[in-house]
């Protein structure tokens, strides 16, 4: 697969308001292939939100690099086309809609790239088509659900036919129902081919990756598939991160001498393993 | 001792294209000294609902009181029984403004006309509460601080009017699992300590499930279910998937194992209960 996102040595630091140099990041060596789904997670302060801003130059590296298609985000000139490649999706919803009506906040990206009238009209159509929103594409947004509202969202970055969509914690203020849209949505488009990176501190949600990557205080502690990661209970607890709760079982019971493969991460799994 | 709804209707713009009925007579009780959880899906009604607890919203019909007194009634009464109250929002670090965690802490004591030392002394204990050294941390400016921190800071900002009913609406929201469970471990242990009573609103149903000794599930405007959450669980849990609320993962991992043939309890919430009852089903089935 094709290297889309690449950092090398990437390091992020800042001088606080008490000029204590401030760590953020450091030496991190991450790859993010096309088509992949990447969840990123570590607990508040560990520098994954930091990261994600540097996937699309909203961060310049203040050591090392970021590569996106091979440029690195702290040229200029390549600018513009590393925002139109990876596109953002932020925690809060009601900080992302510009707009009266949804579809001029899906058509808000698109018309700021200059793009003809006509072709606009077709982006909006499909994008809200691609997050299941049609019907309301002549809603205000503030009539909207907390997961309505981060599907508009990510329709707002589809029409600019990114490559790879970041989101940070997108369902963080979402109650279980928009939970589960915002999900069943990346899921879907990522199944259509679109590269995803998933920054979450909700495990169940991290399952769904082809890679979890896991940040602690600013370093890479470890990555793996999800059953690779998931299945180290332990570490992760040590870490403060939680784990899906049939690995925490499957950890509980293999404390108790019983004989569960470590690869069990999901009730599925756990079901089958004690009720063959 | 205790807050009362008496009928309470509550409609957003009435008389407009607009309108939308919130709660549709709503009658309860929650005494004092209880850890009561309300629950439901977003558009359930369960912050309409609490933001009538200390007179923030009116009542379209029926009586809320507080300790016998009519909040919304005239009067000095009224006002004391209203700051019986206190009110922790969502994302209340969203509401700190001032220049140093004492002051922002002691905004509320100062504007009920309490003395220095007395303010003091509040502050203190509050940081106390919320687990943050008054030496290290007073001084700061609110705003340099994690977001754990700074959600811990408005707590304290509340805690510190020393209310006698606290209601904290999703206290945990965003914060990563040990933020998470160090908020709730301090509410919990202020509400063992101090005995104050606790209204937690939440969509978390694992977190509410750990804690609270009383659910009330809100669904359209109602009530649909008022109890122990063991007993929610056990019984309703049709009842709670038509309100659209989430039943703790433990409980769901568990149906499954049943599903499959191995006869595990459903009382398990936590999961060390969890792991009990599997390890007793387990034995129970290898000596058959």
């Amino acid at each position: 697969m094709k290297e889309l996102i690449k950092t090398v040595n990437l390091g992020h630091g800042y001088f606080g308001a008490d000029g204590a140099r401030v760590t953020a990041l450091e030496n991190i060596n991450i790859t993010v292939h096309t088509g992949e789904f990447v969840a990123i997670i570590g607990t508040n302060g560990s520098g994954k939100s930091t990261l994600a801003k540097h996937l699309n130059a909203l961060l310049l590296p203040t050591s090392g690099q970021c590569l996106v298609n091979g440029q690195p985000t702290d040229k200029v000139e390549y600018l513009w086309q590393i925002r139109q490649t990876v596109g953002m999706v932020f925690q809060n919803p009601d900080n992302q809609l510009v707009a009266a009506v949804v579809e001029e906040d899906v058509a808000f990206g698109p018309e700021n790239l200059g793009i003809e009238p006509r072709e606009i009209v077709r982006r909006v159509k499909e994008a809200l088509e691609l997050v299941g929103m049609s019907d309301y594409r002549l809603y205000p947004p503030h009539r909207l659900s907390g997961g309505q509202k981060q599907r508009v969202a990510i329709a707002g970055m589809l029409a600019m036919r990114p490559k790879c969509l970041v989101l940070d914690e997108p369902t963080a203020m979402l109650d279980p129902i928009g939970r589960r849209e915002v999900l069943d949505t990346v899921r879907n488009l990522n199944h259509q081919g679109m590269t995803i990176v998933y920054i979450t501190h909700a495990m169940e949600e991290a399952l769904n990756a082809d890679r979890v990557i896991v940040l602690d205080q600013g370093i890479l502690a470890f990555q793996g598939t999800p059953a690779e990661v998931f299945s180290q209970v332990d570490r992760l607890k040590d870490l403060g991160l939680d784990v899906p709760i049939a690995a925490d079982i499957a950890w509980r019971l293999r404390g108790n001498g019983l004989a569960v493969p470590q690869s069990i991460i999901t009730n599925e799994a756990l079901a089958v393993v004690l009720c063959p | 001792m205790s807050i009362v709804f008496k009928d309470v209707s509550y409609v957003y713009m009435p008389g407009t294209p607009f309108k939308q009925t919130a709660l549709k007579k709503i009658n309860f009780e929650i005494k004092k000294g209880e850890f009561v959880g309300i629950i439901g899906h977003t558009g359930s009604g369960k912050s309409t609902l609490v933001q009538h607890m200390n007179g923030l919203l009116k009542p379209s019909l029926g009586v809320v009181s507080v300790e016998d007194i009519d909040i919304n009634g005239k009067g000095d009464a009224a006002r004391v029984a209203k700051r019986k109250v206190g009110m922790v929002f969502q994302y209340p670090e969203h509401q700190l403004f001032e220049e140093t965690v004492y002051d922002d802490i002691a905004f509320g004591p100062r504007n009920i006309g309490l003395d220095a030392e007395e303010i003091e002394r509040r502050v203190r204990k509050a940081l106390d509460f919320v687990g943050l050294d008054f030496n290290m941390f007073s001084g700061r400016s609110p705003f340099q601080l994690s977001g754990g921190q700074m959600r811990r800071i408005a707590i304290a900002g509340v805690v510190a009017l020393e209310p006698e009913y606290l209601i904290l609406d999703e206290p945990s929201a965003g914060l990563d699992p040990r933020g998470r469970e160090t908020i709730l471990d301090e509410i919990f242990k202020l509400h063992n300590s101090t005995g104050v009573t606790v209204i937690l609103v939440s969509h978390n149903m694992e977190e509410v499930a750990r804690f609270v000794d009383r659910l009330i599930v809100m669904h359209s405007g109602e009530i649909s279910l008022d109890g122990e959450p063991r007993d929610i669980f056990r019984h309703s849990r049709d009842k709670l998937v038509q309100a659209g609320v989430d039943v703790p993962s433990v409980c769901t991992l568990l149906a499954e194992l049943r599903g499959r043939g191995l006869p595990v309890e459903d009382i398990a919430l936590t999961p060390e209960e969890a792991t009990a009852t599997i390890m007793a089903a387990m034995r129970r089935r290898d000596r058959c």
